[in-house]
């Protein structure tokens, strides 16, 4: 119950820290619907669905990548994640309040970017929706690792893409496969392995990344 | 409390710390002197468990619990208030009675009254005054302070040195300074480092 606790604190702090500077989510929905704007006009008339769906994810995953560029932020700038390395919390709960706060930032920018995809594109399928709703939890839980892992060195701006974006693709292979493909039962259920087993990893794991 | 024998740090090729020993019995009060570069700010943060020495032996007897660290930066959060920031170190720290800690603090380091402020609008003195609630509010054992009189004026030092003097004996103290005249009188154990 105190794990519940700690990360119900962290996470409730990231998001009143984002409440107050309104820094991430503005400028992920401005990215997003920037982006599809963009691309429904660069696609040629009568673009295929298939062409379609495969721009949705292209701006799921850039979108998220700028907020998980922003999610240690704070810390970051501030040096605060040094007091949050020493309370005596289980350290694997700053990972997990961090990440749900950065999945809330996604979700909540998803929910104006999809019906704007519907709108300008091709509508939006139910098993498009539960992809992306997937989706979210691995980008999430493995972006936030990526993010803490970068925040300590200097090239923290080039090592967060070129460590998130290899680790994203098969998030994108069974996003886009449940997009598209007529039974996405196999790709959502490729999407779930991947969540758990990544989440897993991560949450295992991240006392070793946040320790000199 | 701890027990430091030949330890040394690396950052990569860079040596910053260098064979240090020391010995800090329980409710001893030590004293780290040295110029810039000789590795107090390393010591501290190893002894502290925020670093993992390169070489030596370390014995530190405290849990994370039980240590309450000050770096060069307060480790607060500027969008928030320091009610918000104590509140959230306290929930982490499991303080009973957190509310009252955390109101007698306020009160006695004079922040009672900027309370629902955000610390960005804090001077530098100020969010100093509030580092140290931060680092006390968990009652810890063991204190490991770096330079903790930066920034604090004359009313800032004096309340830290009543606070210092309050507890000395009772706790544990690793102090790393530039300005040792403060805490020379209180200094149980000193320790100078080398460029």
């Amino acid at each position: 119950m105190n794990y519940l606790a700690d990360v119900r604190a962290l996470a409730r702090k990231d998001l009143l820290l984002e409440l107050r500077a309104r820094d991430t989510l503005p400028a992920m929905l401005l990215f997003v619907v920037a982006t599809f704007v963009v691309f429904h006009f660069a696609l040629p008339a009568g673009s295929s669905k298939l062409a379609a769906s495969g721009l949705l994810w292209v701006a799921i995953v850039f979108t998220a990548l700028l907020g998980l560029g922003r999610a240690f932020v704070p810390e970051r700038e501030q040096r605060v994640f040094d007091g949050l390395v020493l309370a005596p919390c289980d350290r694997s709960a700053i990972w997990l309040a961090k990440s749900i706060a950065t999945l809330a930032f996604l979700v909540a920018a998803e929910v104006v970017a999809l019906p704007v995809f519907a709108l300008f594109f091709h509508g939006l399928r139910a098993s498009t929706v539960a992809g992306v709703a997937l989706a979210d939890l691995g980008i999430c839980a493995v972006g936030t690792f990526v993010g803490a892992t970068a925040v300590v060195t200097r090239a923290r701006d080039l090592l967060m893409p070129l460590l998130f974006l290899p680790l994203a693709i098969p998030l994108i292979i069974g996003g886009v496969g449940a997009s598209v493909v007529a039974a996405p039962g196999r790709y959502l259920g490729f999407l779930a392995l991947y969540d758990a087993l990544f989440a897993l990893l991560c949450w295992a794991s991240f006392e070793y990344v946040v320790t000199e | 409390m701890i027990e430091a024998h030949a330890l040394g740090k690396r950052f990569g090729e860079k040596r910053v710390l260098r064979g240090v020993d020391l010995e800090l019995p329980r409710g001893g009060f030590a004293v780290v002197t040295g110029p810039n570069g000789s590795g107090k700010t390393t010591l501290l943060r190893i002894c502290a468990g925020l670093a993992i020495p390169s070489e030596g032996r370390l014995d530190v007897d405290a849990t994370r619990a039980q240590i309450g660290y000050l770096g060069h930066e307060p480790l607060v959060y500027r969008e928030l208030t320091s009610l918000e920031n104590l509140e959230l170190y306290g929930r982490l720290y499991r303080v009973p009675e957190r509310r009252e800690r955390i109101g007698m603090l306020l009160e006695r380091f004079g922040l009672w009254d900027v309370r629902h402020e955000r610390v960005a609008t804090y001077s530098r003195g100020m969010t100093q005054r509030l580092a140290l609630c931060r680092v006390l509010l968990h009652d810890p054992t063991l204190l490991v302070l770096d330079e903790p009189y930066t920034a604090l004026d004359a009313a800032g030092a004096q309340l830290l040195d009543e606070q210092l003097r309050e507890l000395r004996g009772e706790r544990t103290f690793l102090v790393s300074t530039h300005d040792p005249a403060h805490v020379e009188s209180l200094a149980t154990v000193r320790l100078a480092l080398a460029a």
